[in-house]
């Protein structure tokens, strides 16, 4: 490598046409921002199912004329259909965790700032980059043509949940919405995974290859190191489920029997006995639930790792403090992505599967929880003796660690076998997994948003309405799933179009009113942010490249920063990411790029690699 | 600001642990054998996740309280952190998490790692789309043969019951769940069509019911009445919908029951049915 190197200042030129630049770029700045628009776009569409779905909980059999317009199928009559209602909950699902968890932090975020952050021009494979967004992008459409396409005229989607367990999942006479819907549902799940191969490789060769003279592997920011291990187990467990979703597909239309067994008796009709319903056997439903949650466990992780380096690198800034533990949070994203990969199992403690294993998965499960504790022990320990500044990203990435811990603790609940069995599959499951996998990571992208923004845009979001957002948010997300918790305990089953036809349920009707209420207004503030963002790309305040006295690599650059990040000239790094409050250091950050004194050259580690070759 | 942030958070936290303190929602009184152990394993487990909830937001909020940056002239404390405190915790939470895993298997251990004892009450379970079955044994105590290919909903079999079994002959199916008090109960749960899942939240008890696959579960009910079952799997359209009843009857009740011919067991059914009231649950 090093023998073609030279150090010619060599300069990528900035494409100049519209298209090359905004809509097929090959810059990793520009992809970034056209994943996170996609999240932005996704989530609202996620959050509006969401705000119908607590509707339809709270005030059941109510007309909504606006729905029976909408949705003619789903709602005939104003009056949402069960069928309708599952719908909600796959496509809620299905869109949040691939669209939204796993598009803005890794897709949206890693590829905006890892490059930068590693001292790199852009990403080892720009094309691939590109390649990998537009794939998204195809997936996203083909999931929303699920809904709309479904080849059924009562209902809008799919309705086997996110997880889509076979033979559910599998036949197209298992109910309403299971037949084109399903298909297209598969479809879009399998370019996805496509879409995130490419980019997991993309990251892994650009931080392995890319790194710039000095910087070693233990000077990079925890962002770096989280958006690292979120493309290994993406690049491990993606396969994993686009092999899933082949097969599961070949069941559907091509008469295999992978994942459905024999002499199943269906809507009245026994498979083989009518052209309808092929004869099936042989197959395991459980071998898919394996095959799901082996992509399905890491998956969290890939959801939530981004949002840890997010909060690891604001808490540090806004502390004014050095990370409390540096080497300690590194083993402790290796441990979780390696635990993350022995863990499944606790989603199928009750599925049928052998109950030695799940005591196996039971107690790796609860060992998971040991570097999620350091993490936030460390976390806390950052903020030990600090100077904090309360800026609204800061604010997020404060609201962050409460809400994992929130979120996170009750997994010593559900990790327990004997536990799970009267918690699984009830509104407890819910409460715990929306608040650390989604509440949580999406509080580490607001973080993120509000702290890269002037990287990004040139110009500060409006701390303001910053601030308004934040509060309301933090409170709103307290009020919407603590009480789904006790809703748990007493048994309340998640995907129930209605909760009207059991009576141990009715006592439970004000704490669903409570929550829609909630939901709908913390959905409503969202609107703020959505305003702020696009208010500020165009009216914000106009920011310098530092903005936050921060010490990273993308805060030396201009903001925006340059097609080629560093306009030219890669920079040297000579120390750790987060230098803050040194003594007898003029100011109270030490930019990485600053010489120890006395030492001329370029740091160890890094790729040496400085300048440009081809 | 550090100091509003703090008290909300505190408050944040006061007003969650409290919901879990006042128990208004909570789980319905337990019947069966087993339940009080997982209830005790609960409650423990609870308070170790409510004391380092509890801890880590204190914590988070005096941070917070404390260190914001008020002008001070002095910067913050240069620290890179102790590998010594890193030791501690990561020690002393590995203890206790990995602790209550182990701890939390004994129950588990002691359904699912025996057989069910001998002289368990024998019940088939056949689920299907929205509808439970119940296939029971008769006074021979074997289930007859069952054969998807002799499923016919008109004549009201819905399992597949092979009538020119001889060990058939005295079998009888019902859509509600009877069984005795006090005696272990086994449970063969199958399903025709897709995943179901069966849920008594007074039992604490829940086992999926998988097409293919014949899978063996044990328990005990102690509490005689009737009790709400629902399907907790995601089974399609009406899974809202899937819901019958588990009928705990005393032991000389229960076996007069099972002794009854066809005809009368259906009447007694519905007598019995209508005999237990469903527990009150506070509104």
């Amino acid at each position: 490598m090093s023998a073609e190197m030279h150090d010619v200042v060599h300069r990528h030129p900035a494409p100049t046409g519209f298209i090359r630049k905004y809509i097929f770029s090959i810059d990793h700045k520009v992809i970034g921002i056209q994943y996170i628009m996609l999240a932005l776009a996704a989530v609202l569409v996620g959050m509006t199912m969401s705000v119908l779905m607590r509707m339809n909980l709270s005030w059941p059999g109510t007309n909504w004329p606006i729905l029976g317009t909408l949705f003619p199928g789903g709602a005939p009559n104003g009056v949402m259909s069960p069928e309708f209602y599952l719908s909600l909950v796959t496509m809620h699902g299905t869109i949040m965790v691939f669209f939204v968890l796993t598009t803005a932090p890794q897709g949206g975020f890693g590829n905006y700032f890892l490059p930068i952050q590693i001292g790199a021009e852009d990403m080892a494979f720009p094309y691939l980059n590109m390649l990998s967004f537009w794939v998204t992008l195809v997936g996203f459409i083909v999931i929303l043509a699920a809904i709309f396409f479904s080849g059924s005229e009562s209902t809008v989607g799919p309705i086997g949940g996110w997880t889509g367990y076979p033979p559910l999942s599998a036949l197209a006479n298992a109910g309403p919405g299971q037949g084109m819907g399903m298909n297209l549902w598969i479809i879009s799940i399998a370019i996805f995974c496509v879409g995130s191969l490419l980019g997991a490789l993309n990251f892994i060769t650009t931080l392995l290859n890319m790194r710039t003279r000095g910087m070693s592997l233990m000077r990079m920011p925890l962002t770096c190191w989280a958006w690292f291990t979120t493309a290994v187990l993406a690049l491990l467990s993606f396969p994993v489920l686009l092999g899933a979703g082949i097969l599961l597909l070949l069941d559907r239309v091509a008469g295999t029997s992978f994942f459905i067994p024999g002499g199943l008796y269906l809507t009245g009709v026994l498979s083989g006995s009518s052209p309808n319903f092929p004869l099936h056997t042989g197959g395991s439903p459980i071998l898919w639930q394996h095959l799901f949650w082996f992509f399905g466990h890491p998956e969290v992780y890939i959801a939530i790792l981004p949002g840890m380096g997010a909060t690891s690198h604001i808490l540090s800034t806004f502390a004014r403090k050095p990370v409390f533990g540096y080497r300690a949070m590194v083993f402790a994203i290796f441990a979780i992505g390696l635990l993350g990969f022995f863990v499944w199992g606790h989603h199928m403690f009750i599925s049928g599967m052998s109950p030695y294993s799940a005591m196996t998965f039971s107690i790796l499960t609860l060992s998971i929880g040991v570097p999620s504790a350091v993490k936030t022990f460390n976390w806390l320990g950052t903020l030990w003796g600090g100077r904090i500044q309360f800026t609204t990203a800061m604010l997020f990435a404060i609201g962050f660690v409460s809400l994992f811990v929130a979120g996170g603790i009750t997994g010593l609940v559900l990790g327990q076998t004997s536990l799970d069995l009267p918690m699984h599959d009830t509104y407890f499951v819910t409460a715990h997994f929306h608040l650390v996998m989604g509440v949580a990571s999406i509080f580490g992208m607001f973080a993120a948003t509000y702290f890269w923004f002037p990287k990004m845009f040139g110009r500060l979001m409006n701390e303001r309405l910053g601030k308004l957002h934040f509060w309301v948010t933090f409170v709103g997300v307290y009020c919407i799933f603590v009480p789904m918790h006790t809703m748990g305990i007493a048994g309340m089953p998640r995907r129930y179009a209605q909760f009207t036809e059991y009576e141990f349920l009715k006592s439970l009707h004000p704490l669903v009113v409570f929550v829609s209420i909630a939901a709908i207004f913390t959905v409503i503030v969202q609107l703020i942010f959505y305003f702020n963002l696009f208010w500020s790309i165009f009216k914000g305040k106009k920011a310098d490249a530092n903005p936050w006295g921060a010490t990273t690599l993308e805060w030396i650059t201009d903001s925006p920063p340059p097609h080629d990040n560093f306009a030219g000239v890669l920079p040297t790094v000579y120390r750790g990411p987060y230098e803050f409050a040194v003594p007898g250091a003029p100011n109270d950050f030490v930019m990485q790029t600053e010489p120890e004194p006395g030492e001329g050259d370029g740091g160890v580690g890094g790729n040496g690699h400085n300048g440009h070759k081809h | 600001m550090g100091r509003a942030l703090a008290v909300i958070i505190w408050i944040l936290t006061l007003g969650s642990v409290s919901l879990f303190f006042v128990k208004k929602w909570w789980f319905p009184t337990s019947i069966s054998e087993h339940a009080p152990a997982i209830d005790r394993q609960f409650l423990l487990t609870i308070i170790v996740v409510g004391l380092s909830f509890t801890a880590a937001q204190i914590g988070l909020g005096y941070m917070v309280w404390k260190y914001g940056d008020r002008g001070q002239k002095d910067r913050a404390v240069y620290s890179h952190g102790s590998n010594r405190l890193e030791v501690i915790w990561t020690i002393v939470t590995a203890v206790i998490f990995i602790g209550l895993g182990i701890m939390g298997q004994s129950v588990w251990a002691s359904l699912h790692f025996n057989k069910a004892p001998a002289g368990a009450f024998k019940v088939e379970v056949v689920a299907q789309q929205f509808q439970w079955n119940f296939h029971y044994t008769g006074k021979d105590g074997v289930l007859g043969r069952t054969d998807p290919g002799l499923i016919d909903d008109s004549a009201l079999n819905f399992i597949g019951l092979d009538e020119s079994d001889p060990n058939a002959k005295d079998d009888q199916t019902h859509s509600v769940i009877a069984i005795p008090q006090g005696q272990p109960v086994e449970l063969i749960l199958r399903s025709k069509d897709v995943t179901h899942n069966f849920w008594v939240p007074q039992l604490r008890f829940k086992q999926d019911l998988v097409p293919g696959m014949a899978i063996s579960v044990h328990f005990t009910a102690v509490t005689p009445g009737k009790y709400e079952l629902a399907c907790a799997e995601l089974c399609g359209q009406l899974h809202f919908k899937m819901r019958s009843y588990m009928l705990v009857l005393p032991p000389a009740e229960h076996q007069a029951l099972m002794a009854l011919p066809q005809e009368q067991f259906q009447a007694r059914m519905t007598e019995l049915l209508a005999k237990y009231p469903l527990p009150t649950y506070e509104q």
